[in-house]
């Protein structure tokens, strides 16, 4: 039986030659980001902005979604968004936070629930009142950037610190082209989106590591090979292992994305477009990186110290 | 690398059994794993709010209302301390002040000492067991040369006050939701001033907000006859009287005595039932000894006056005194439905709230979409495993279906430890669990990568596989534990579904590191000693 190959064996592609391309592209992606995020900002769920979200199911047939708008915009709750969810009965409704402070919000939901009675099930509410959404706000962010810092410790620990900042770098990439990729869709960004990105943290690294504990072995073997090359040859040896685990952890996420749902759907939409750029990131970011953060063959932790210890004695 | 010694044979086997027993639980129903004898382990998997429907309520304690409350008595402690004994000392202008203190002016400043001496009961110290040494006030207060007195919270009293005020709404909470009859509600404090309410299965998550939002202050005032209520409205109530409204529709005002007779604290038992004759809904509650001697007194003394039932400032009955009720019980009939007859009831029963408690998050899913999410998780994990394992073995052939085998194995581990630890498993949870299935595999690859390139490079298949091992073993742990860190910090940063994401991932790694690595290794060298294979299919 011949067995599946994603990219054939022993390739030889020349990621460092076009490296110029690579980093073109991926830092005016990353500038779009940065200036879409700031201009446009995020579509923030209620989880940071606070507000009011719920599902409904209306019980006798279809919804129709432009009565359910016109109901509730006489209840006059300010900016409020219908739509479809999933199944054809099934309707999410978005409510801003109202002005008043907590009770407000309960005050709001009390009046839909008047609205429509019996017609319809209450299948989800979800009420986020201003000041947990700031804490929450506040926690999310933390979380995020702490997670980048103790893994930058971690590889600085257990590699040289280019390696370290260039993981970081690569991951950080993948992190502001998520958040582009939420403000261009306009997709709600809530908590389950910060537990996405950080699981973009996690995979990217992943990836990273992977290729970098790969270089890092074959600075020990070919100490003569010059660096462009070396880093080359580490990236082909592990390209068949990068897109086999990617596509293996994409077909797990595809099946979550089709099947799991509504109510995760944007969580594995993001994760996604996370191994996506992942993957992309540990081949034409990481390690190219390493070449502009001056990594010398001979640079590694041992070597180092052994060369540090004859220059003493000579 | 491949050697396996007869006792780690053993334990490798000791774990893949122990992650069978402890998942085995969850294929059976609650009450057939009750039965069981306790040493069989009998713990299942928690299924979250998300997945099974419930309610979760994060209540704080509204602090400032409470601020004012205490203020407010302060005022009317002050009050008594200055004129009731003998001489009395005169001031001016005693009030609460918007900055949260209370302030007035002493008319003689020559009595300053003397007014000090009666003043310094009112700054009320708390149990100070917390802070061994140091005798904590409520209060602080200072007077001035030119006679102002200024009474302000001490930081530490005012938070050791909310401290206790939690407690003690949490048992009331607890109290009210045990008569629900929901299973296991979890009441817990949150932070300094908030109590989080979590109860799964429940079908009506409005009445459990009722009951809870509910102070349900019950008192019962005399009804003032003799002032103009309508004059009331328009100008203000006479001193000593408050003006409130029932809970009809259109309210009713009602002009009753300030200080109420009697208290929900002086209660003993409260019920629903049908009165005898109207056979509608009505409340009956009982005194306890000293409620009931004061209530058999009051009623003697007015008889023919109406007295009125105030819950939480509004009216719910106004009944006229017939004859003097001496059993030290009574009835209470307003429009009752049986449910909020019933609720009265046990709100009276579990007492009321020491202060207003306002939800600041609340997500409440009903069953339908817990089923639904179920469901959906089911068929997505489904789905997704097939589609893995028929990868791994479309690009691995045999080896590929012993990373099936440790993947499946990776399935038992996890399940058997969610349920061990009595973990939660929310929707994002499942997710969680299908994306360690593609990462999973991942060690398998990194590790046949590495064999496929060692059998290029013109290694023999034991050295090979010798090689595949070692050599991915410093990689699979540089990968797995950076991934693992995320967990950890999403974990500790994390609230609710999002903690049962963390969990299952971080669950996932470790077992991944076991099944993919050692397990896979030891089916490895089973399968090359059984056949001593000259040539890798890989």
């Amino acid at each position: 039986m011949r067995l599946l190959r994603i990219v054939p064996e022993n390739t030889h592609f020349g990621f460092m030659k076009n490296r110029f391309i690579s980093f073109t592209l991926s830092g005016t992606l990353s500038v779009l980001s940065i200036i879409l995020f700031l201009v446009m900002g995020l579509n923030y769920g209620i989880d940071f902005k606070g507000g009011t979200v719920i599902e409904i199911a209306t019980k006798n047939g279809p919804a129709n979604i432009g009565d359910i708008r016109s109901e509730l915009s006489e209840l006059r709750l300010g900016d409020v968004q219908v739509q479809e969810f999933g199944a054809p009965n099934d309707v999410l409704i978005r409510i801003e936070r109202q002005q008043g402070g907590e009770e407000a919000q309960q005050k709001a939901i009390g009046l839909i629930r008047d609205t429509f009675g019996d017609t319809v099930d209450f299948r989800r509410v979800e009420v986020v009142g201003p000041r947990v959404s700031g804490e929450l706000a506040q926690a999310g962010t933390l979380a995020v950037l702490v997670s980048l810092f103790a893994v930058l410790v971690y590889i600085w620990f257990r590699f040289e610190w280019q390696f370290a900042l260039g993981a970081v770098i690569a991951t950080v990439h993948d992190v502001i082209l998520t958040i582009g990729m939420f403000a261009v869709l306009r997709l709600d960004f809530t908590l389950s989106s910060i537990a996405a990105i950080l699981t973009i943290v996690g995979y990217s690294l992943n990836d990273t590591v992977v290729v970098y504990d790969r270089i890092r072995e074959d600075m020990r073997k070919y100490k003569k090979m010059p660096l462009l090359e070396l880093l080359d040859r580490a990236i082909n040896q592990t390209l068949s292992r990068t897109t086999m685990t990617s596509f293996t952890t994409l077909l797990a996420l595809v099946s979550l994305y089709t099947f799991g749902g509504e109510v995760i759907r944007s969580f594995t939409f993001a994760m996604i477009w996370g191994v996506v750029v992942g993957t992309y990131s540990s081949i034409f970011v990481a390690a190219p990186v390493l070449n502009f953060l001056n990594l010398r063959r001979g640079s590694d932790a041992s070597d180092g110290k052994a060369e540090k210890g004859q220059a003493e004695t000579a | 690398m491949l050697y396996f010694a007869r006792w780690k044979v053993v334990l490798i086997l000791l774990v893949v059994l122990a992650g069978i027993v402890c998942s085995i639980p969850n294929f059976f129903t609650r009450e057939q794993v009750a039965s069981w004898p306790s040493w069989v382990p009998g713990r299942q998997l928690v299924l979250g709010l998300d997945l099974q429907g419930g309610a979760y309520l994060l209540y704080e304690v509204d602090k400032s209302s409470y601020e004012q409350k205490r203020l407010q008595t302060l005022v009317g402690d002050i009050r008594t301390a200055l004129r009731q004994s003998e001489p009395r000392i005169g001031y001016t202008g005693l009030g609460v002040k918007k900055d949260n203190s209370v302030e007035f002016r002493l008319r003689d400043t020559g009595r300053i000492e003397e007014a000090r001496n009666r003043l310094k009961d009112l700054v009320n110290p708390l149990d100070a067991s917390l802070f061994a040494g140091s005798q904590v006030n409520e209060f602080a207060f200072d007077i001035s040369d030119d006679g102002l007195v200024r009474f302000t919270f001490t930081e530490e009293g005012l938070s050791q006050r909310i401290r206790s005020v939690v407690n003690q709404s949490i048992e009331v909470i607890r109290r009210r939701v045990d008569q629900l009859g929901t299973t296991e509600p979890s009441i817990q404090r949150q932070g300094e001033d908030r109590i989080l309410v979590e109860a799964p299965g429940l079908d009506d998550p409005e009445r459990l907000k009722t009951l809870i939002g509910q102070t349900a202050q019950m008192t019962f005032h005399l009804v003032d006859v003799n002032a103009n209520v309508q004059q009331a409205i328009q100008t203000r109530p006479p001193a000593g009287d408050m003006l409130v409204y029932s809970t009809d529709d259109p309210p009713v005002p009602y002009l009753v005595e300030e200080t109420p007779l009697l208290t929900g604290e002086d209660l003993d038992d409260s019920q629903a039932t049908f009165d005898q004759r109207s056979n509608e809904p009505v409340v009956t509650f009982r005194f306890n000894t000293a409620g009931a001697r004061k209530f058999a007194r009051v009623t003697q003394q007015n008889v023919g006056r109406p007295f009125a039932i105030v819950l939480d400032n509004e009216v719910i009955s106004a009944p006229v005194i017939r004859e003097p009720i001496l059993g030290g019980s009574g009835q209470i009939s307003g429009n009752f439905t049986v449910q909020s007859a019933n609720d009265l009831a046990i709100l009276l029963r579990a007492g009321a709230l020491p202060a207003q408690l306002t939800i600041v998050e609340e997500r409440t899913v009903g069953p339908g979409l817990g089923a639904d999410s179920i469901e959906a998780g089911k068929v997505a994990s489904l789905v997704g495993i097939a589609a893995v394992a028929i990868f791994m073995i479309l690009a691995y052939g045999l080896f590929g279906i012993l990373a099936d085998v440790a993947l499946l194995v990776n399935m038992i581990l996890i399940f058997g430890a969610l349920s061990f630890l009595g973990a939660t498993l929310t929707l994002p949870g499942i997710a969680g669990i299908v994306l360690t299935v593609g990462m999973a595999v991942d060690a398998n690859v990194l590790i046949y990568e590495r064999i496929r390139e060692e059998v290029r490079n013109g290694r023999s298949v034991v050295s090979a596989l010798d090689a595949g091992f070692s050599r991915a073993l410093g990689t699979i742990l540089d990968a797995n534990i950076t991934t693992l860190i995320a967990a950890v910090i999403l974990f500790y940063l994390g609230s609710g579904p999002i903690r049962g994401f963390a969990v299952t991932l971080a669950i996932g790694i470790v077992t991944t590191v076991f099944s993919a690595f050692t397990f896979t290794r030891f089916l490895v060298s089973m399968w090359l000693r059984g056949r001593r294979p000259s040539k890798l299919p890989i």
